[in-house]
C-alpha cells in the first residue's frame, strides 16, 4: 500500500500506524535474510513510534501528512544516539550526537522510522557492492544488484520492507537504485532539501531525496522534505514547493526534449522502453522531439574529478581523532595513515587517491579547474536547451540490473553506469527516474525526466503521466 | 606511457594521510591511470574565456545574529571519540621526542 493511501487512512482512524508497521516488519523477517537491505533494523523504535501516532489519532490529534507511514533511511544520513555507519569500518559503532534536519522533518510530519539502509561505502558506488558490511541484492532477481549507492533504501521499497525511503544523490545514486529496482526516484533541486546531517560525500553535487512506489507518494515524501534550513548554508531560503496539488495536471503543451547525447550507447531495451515513453508524453499532449546538449558527453569525467576532489577533502575529517575507529601509530600522523587505512574500503581509498591527487600542485589546473570549466559549459548547454524545452528525456541507466561481481574488477566500467545521471548533478537541477516497463531479462527499466532548478512541479506531473501509461 | 607512476601514487597517499601498501602502488597507479586516460576529454579541451563553477548556485555568506543558542552536548560528543581526557579529545604525541 502507498503512503498516500496509508497516511489517509492512519490520519481518518480507519487503520492503526501499529497494523501497518507490523506487516513491513513481517516483510522484513520474511525477505531480509536474503536481500541485505539494512544495516539497522528498528523495529522496536518503530512499533513505538507507530504507537504513539495511534495515541495522536485517538486523541483528536492529526499527527500529519505521513501519518503511520513506514520510511527507510539510508545509513548516511545522522540519527541521533542510532548507529549511523556509511557502510563504512571507520564509522562502526558510531552514534551520532544529532538528528539531520529531513529526519526531524519526517518523524514532525507523523513517518514511523524501520531502520538504516546499507549503501555503498560513503555513497561511493554504483551497485552497493562496495559496502563493508557486505551487498544488497536486487528483490526482483537475487542474482542482480540493486544499483547503487543508494541500493539498500530502492530495495527496501521494491521490497515492501517501507513505504518510502530516503536516499543521496550525487551522480546518481537515488535514480539509478531507482531504476534498478523498479520504483519512483527523486533528485531534488540543489538546496531544495537540507543536507544538515547528512554524512558529506562531494558538497557541491550531494542531495538528499525520496524513494517510492509511485511518483504521488514521492512528491508527497519531498513537500514534507523540502524548504529552507538555517542549519544548512546552501539550503535556498524560499517557502516549500506544492507539489501534490496540481500531480494530475497532465502535458497538454509541454515541450519535451529526448536527450540525444545520453541515448548513446545504450541497451536496445532501454532505448524501445525511452521511445515508448516519448510517445506516451506525445499522445498526452505534448511536444517531443530530440534536443542536443553536446557538453553532456563531458560530464562523466568532469563529475569524477569534482566528486572526487570534494570527496579527499571532506573525508579528512575520519583521522581517528573525533569520532568511529582509531588504530594507534607512535605519533598522530602515523596515527592518521594506520586509521584511514584501516578504516575505508577500497573504492573509497580509489576516490580520495584520485581526488588528492586532482587537488595537488601541479595537476590542480589541467584537472580540477578544467572540470570547473567543463562544469559551466554543461550548465550553459542545459540553460540553452531549457529555452526550447520544459522537461528533457533520457534513460536512468544505460541498462537493467547487471549480475553482482560483473564490473567490480573495472572501476572505470563501474563509474560509466552513472553516464545519464551525472549531468542533473553538475548543474544542480532536480530529476526523476520512473519504472517503464521491463527489459528481455524481465528487470525493471526506468526512464529520467529532467528539469531546471526548481521544476519540480512540472516534472512530477510528466512524471505521473508516464506512471499511469506504464500500467 | 603510464600518466601516474608508483612515485605519484606514495606522493598522494602521503598528502592523503593513507598507508598504502607495496602490493597496492601497482594496483592503484593502474586503476588512477586509466580514470585520468578517460578524463583526457576533459583536461585536453579547449576553455580559454570560461569561468569555473565551483558550486551549481550563486552563494554568498551566510550569517545569523551573534546571540547564545544550543549547541551539542560535550559530553555526548566524547563518548563517541576514540580517546578523551579532561573534556577534551586524547591524541598521540604531535610534537618533539617520546619522553
Amino acid at each position: 500500500m502507498g503512503a498516500v493511501e496509508i497516511a489517509r487512512d492512519v490520519r481518518a482512524g480507519a487503520r492503526t500506524a501499529r497494523d501497518v508497521v507490523e506487516e513491513h516488519l513481517a516483510a522484513i523477517a520474511d525477505r531480509e535474510d536474503e536481500l541485505h537491505a539494512f544495516n539497522l533494523v528498528l523495529a522496536d523504535e518503530a512499533r513505538a513510534a507507530a504507537d504513539d501516532v495511534d495515541r495522536r489519532v485517538a486523541a483528536g490529534d492529526d499527527p500529519g501528512p505521513l501519518a503511520g507511514v513506514p520510511v527507510a533511511l539510508k545509513d548516511n544520513l545522522c540519527t541521533r544516539g542510532i548507529p549511523t555507519t556509511c557502510s563504512s569500518r571507520i564509522l562502526e559503532g558510531w552514534r551520532p550526537p544529532y538528528d539531520a534536519t529531513v529526519v526531524t522533518r519526517l518523524r514532525e510530519a507523523g513517518a514511523v522510522i524501520v531502520g538504516k539502509t546499507n549503501l555503498d561505502e560513503f555513497a561511493m558506488g554504483s551497485s552497493t557492492e562496495n559496502s563493508a558490511f557486505g551487498p544488497t541484492r536486487n528483490p526482483h532477481d537475487p542474482t542482480r544488484v540493486p544499483g547503487g549507492s543508494s541500493g539498500g533504501s530502492a530495495a527496501a521499497v521494491a521490497a515492501g520492507f517501507a513505504s518510502l525511503a530516503l536516499g543521496s544523490d550525487t551522480g546518481g545514486s537515488i535514480r539509478q537504485p531507482a531504476a534498478l529496482c523498479g520504483v519512483v526516484g527523486v533528485k531534488p533541486t540543489y538546496g531544495l532539501v537540507s543536507r544538515y546531517g547528512l554524512v558529506a560525500f562531494a558538497s557541491s553535487l550531494d542531495q538528499v531525496g525520496p524513494l517510492a512506489s509511485t511518483v504521488a507518494d514521492a512528491a508527497l515524501a519531498l513537500e514534507v522534505l523540502a524548504g529552507h534550513d538555517p542549519a544548512d548554508s546552501t539550503s535556498i531560503p524560499r517557502p516549500a514547493p506544492s507539489l501534490v496539488a496540481g500531480l494530475d495536471g497532465g502535458v497538454e503543451g509541454l515541450r519535451v526534449g529526448i536527450l540525444r547525447e545520453l541515448t548513446d550507447g545504450i541497451d536496445a531495451d532501454v532505448a524501445a522502453r525511452l521511445a515508448e515513453a516519448a510517445a506516451a508524453l506525445e499522445a498526452a499532449g505534448a511536444k517531443v522531439d530530440e534536443a542536443s546538449l553536446p557538453t553532456v558527453s563531458l560530464g562523466l569525467s568532469a563529475y569524477y574529478l569534482i566528486a572526487t576532489a570534494e570527496a579527499s577533502s571532506n573525508l579528512a575529517r575520519y583521522d581517528g581523532v573525533r569520532y568511529g575507529l582509531r588504530v594507534d601509530g607512535d605519533d598522530i600522523t602515523a596515527m592518521y595513515g594506520s586509521t584511514r587505512a584501516a578504516g575505508f574500503g577500497p573504492e573509497v581509498k580509489r576516490r580520495i587517491m584520485l581526488g588528492t591527487y586532482a587537488l595537488s600542485a601541479g595537476y590542480y589546473d589541467a584537472y580540477y579547474g578544467q572540470a570547473q570549466r567543463v562544469r559551466t559549459l554543461i550548465i550553459r548547454d542545459f540553460e540553452a536547451a531549457y529555452a526550447a524545452y520544459d522537461l528533457l528525456l533520457a534513460p536512468t541507466s544505460p541498462s537493467t540490473a547487471f549480475a553482482l561481481g560483473a564490473k567490480t574488477a573495472d572501476p572505470l566500467a563501474m563509474y560509466r553506469v552513472d553516464v545519464c545521471t551525472i549531468p542533473s548533478n553538475l548543474a544542480g537541477h532536480p530529476a526523476v527516474s520512473v519504472p517503464y516497463g521491463s527489459g528481455k531479462d524481465g528487470m525493471p527499466v526506468g526512464v529520467q525526466l529532467l528539469a531546471p532548478a526548481l521544476g519540480e512541479a512540472t516534472m512530477l506531473r510528466a512524471a505521473a503521466v508516464l506512471e499511469r501509461s506504464a500500467r | 606511457m603510464a600518466l601516474i607512476s608508483r612515485e605519484d601514487v606514495a606522493h598522494v597517499a602521503r598528502l592523503a594521510r593513507l598507508d598504502v601498501g607495496e602490493d597496492e602502488l601497482d594496483r592503484f597507479a593502474e586503476q588512477l591511470g586509466a580514470v585520468l586516460e578517460q578524463a583526457a576529454d576533459v583536461a585536453a579541451l579547449d576553455t580559454a574565456g570560461v569561468p569555473p563553477t565551483a558550486h551549481p548556485f550563486p552563494l554568498v555568506n551566510v550569517l545569523r545574529e551573534d546571540v547564545p543558542g544550543a549547541s551539542l552536548d560535550r559530553d555526548e560528543v566524547l563518548a563517541m571519540a576514540p580517546a578523551a581526557e579532561d573534556g577534551r579529545f586524547r591524541v598521540p604525541r604531535i610534537l618533539g621526542e617520546a619522553p
